[in-house]
């Protein structure tokens, strides 16, 4: 830092009567903002001020003119092609695979798959997520998309509620994702399952599904890409939230990088998720809903699964007034 | 029309901070709102020198590149506006000014920020020109009443200057030919893309 105000100041002599006076008829020599900022090699040009908002002392930000690239360019075409691309992706395997039927047809019997508390926390994140999403797309996509279709008065007013929505959703959001990691991490663990799966394509091109337990490496990789993920988008959202309170203005212009970019591909990995849990595949939707799935739903798509499960049902000692088989 | 500007003679600047004072005063400007200040380079080292920065007014302004609601204007005299009724404090416009010029009330929970607040070149905002309603939102319309901004018109040594892009570059051309030196019109070169040749 000494360095740089001694170049600075080094600059700032080029231009000093002194110097000046060398060649008073010549034209004078310019030590303009233009030298100063290379010396100070496209750092904040940052001063003092005897005013208390201390941000106020950073003269000239150049970091700002990169910040506009990013949200005007480089965000808007990762995060539209991200969405875009995922939705075209998933109208194009519906069109040539269709709708996963349940192998067998439906058994008529069911087994408990998620149970009440499983359920409400994850339709507690579904819902904050899609509020989320749909607030944060509008930010970046709304005034090409939305404003012209509403008028600036009302897409101000959406776009405030938006805001609202966005800031205090962020908390329900952040617990449920806590909530998650608890409750399906164990479950979650990648071991040598995953690998066969992958390698047969889970089932979704080609035919065959290899075995594989509660969750399959498709489901486990959702299941790290939101906790991780939603960790990254949630850390860096507190500090939008609290603008300034953690960090300096490139902290904040960093932490909306950080927070866009996850954000704009979680959206798009949520696709694909909602996707396969409701139209993409038969019998799915009632793991979330009721939480009861279809035992040939079961079998077909988490075999080693239901084995523990149904091993469990034999193992377990019946309660001590409970008649014994045939005993009526 | 005029292309109006702001240049600023770091070579005479004193710091009074009387610019800072005179903004605050004709605008009205609540307290923690800084549409104008002076930020000192060097300070009390040899080399010094004082700058007053507001709004730059730019041409292809950042702030209104980035505003998600496209709630900026820019008038027939180049000057960069804000429509209030239609910011919603997102804080955008301040992480891609170069100068650092929007201003927040700070509201609600959180960090939440109320309706941006910046220098208008005294130039008012959407509303009526010179009505009760514009000066609430944005302070006084100087331009409307063919007078130029404050903060430049009140200046002890005019180091700062505001108006007609064309005509206070040469009134700083003839400065630093006749004192034989200077050093450069601050910010001319980030907000306008252009510098002021001697």
């Amino acid at each position: 830092m000494s360095i740089r105000i001694l170049l600075l100041f080094a600059a700032l002599l080029a231009g000093t009567p002194a110097f000046a006076q060398q060649q008073p008829s010549g034209t004078p020599p310019l030590a303009d903002e233009l030298a100063i900022q290379a010396l100070l090699q496209g750092n904040t040009v940052h001063g003092r001020v005897t005013i208390p908002d201390q941000r106020a002392a950073n003269l000239i930000q150049p970091q700002g003119r990169e910040w506009r690239e990013f949200h005007n360019v480089t965000l808007a075409w990762v995060g539209g092609i991200a969405v875009v691309g995922m939705l075209v992706l998933l109208t194009a395997f519906y069109l040539i695979r269709g709708r996963i039927p349940i192998q067998g047809g439906r058994s008529g019997r069911t087994i408990l798959r998620f149970d009440l508390f499983e359920r409400t926390n994850h339709w507690m994140v579904a819902s904050c997520f899609i509020v989320l999403a749909l607030s944060g797309l509008n930010l970046t996509f709304g005034r090409h998309v939305l404003l012209p279709l509403i008028g600036p008065s009302a897409f101000t007013t959406v776009t405030e509620i938006g805001k609202y929505a966005h800031n205090f959703l962020a908390f329900p959001f952040t617990l449920g994702l806590l909530f998650m990691l608890l409750l399906w991490a164990k479950d979650n663990i990648p071991n040598g399952n995953d690998i066969r799966w992958l390698k047969a394509g889970g089932g979704l091109v080609g035919h065959g599904e290899p075995p594989s337990g509660r969750f399959n490496a498709g489901q486990k990789g959702i299941f790290w890409i939101t906790v991780l993920g939603g960790a990254l988008v949630a850390a860096s959202g507190y500090m939008l939230i609290f603008p300034f309170f953690f960090t300096d203005i490139q902290g904040m212009q960093l932490s909306h990088m950080l927070h866009s970019i996850p954000a704009v591909l979680l959206i798009a990995v949520m696709l694909a998720h909602i996707y396969i849990g409701t139209i993409g595949m038969d019998g799915a939707v009632e793991a979330m809903t009721t939480g009861q799935v279809d035992l040939n739903w079961a079998k077909q798509h988490h075999n080693l699964w239901v084995e523990q499960e149904l091993a469990k049902g034999r193992g377990a000692t019946p309660p001590v007034r409970a008649k014994p088989t045939g005993g009526d | 029309m005029a292309r109006m500007k702001f240049l600023l003679d770091s070579d005479r600047c004193i710091e009074c901070n009387a610019c800072v004072t005179a903004c605050k005063n004709e605008n009205e400007v609540p307290w923690g709102i800084n549409r104008r200040r002076v930020v000192t380079l060097n300070d009390g080292k040899p080399g010094e020198r004082s700058v007053s920065m507001a709004c730059m007014h730019c041409t292809d302004a950042p702030c209104q590149a980035v505003c998600p609601v496209s709630c900026f204007y820019t008038t027939a005299d180049a000057v960069v506006l804000h429509d209030k009724d239609l910011c919603i404090g997102c804080g955008y416009c301040f992480y891609a000014c170069p100068f650092g010029a929007p201003q927040y009330p700070r509201i609600g929970n959180f960090g939440t920020r109320g309706k941006m607040d910046k220098c208008t070149f005294c130039a008012g905002g959407p509303q009526e020109d010179n009505s009760e309603a514009e000066f609430i939102q944005y302070g006084s319309n100087r331009l409307a009443q063919g007078k130029l901004p404050l903060c430049a018109e009140m200046c002890s040594t005019k180091a700062l200057l505001a108006g007609d892009g064309e005509v206070i570059a040469q009134i700083y051309r003839e400065r630093v030919v006749k004192r034989g030196y200077g050093s450069g019109a601050w910010g001319w070169r980030t907000a306008y893309r252009e510098t002021v040749t001697i």
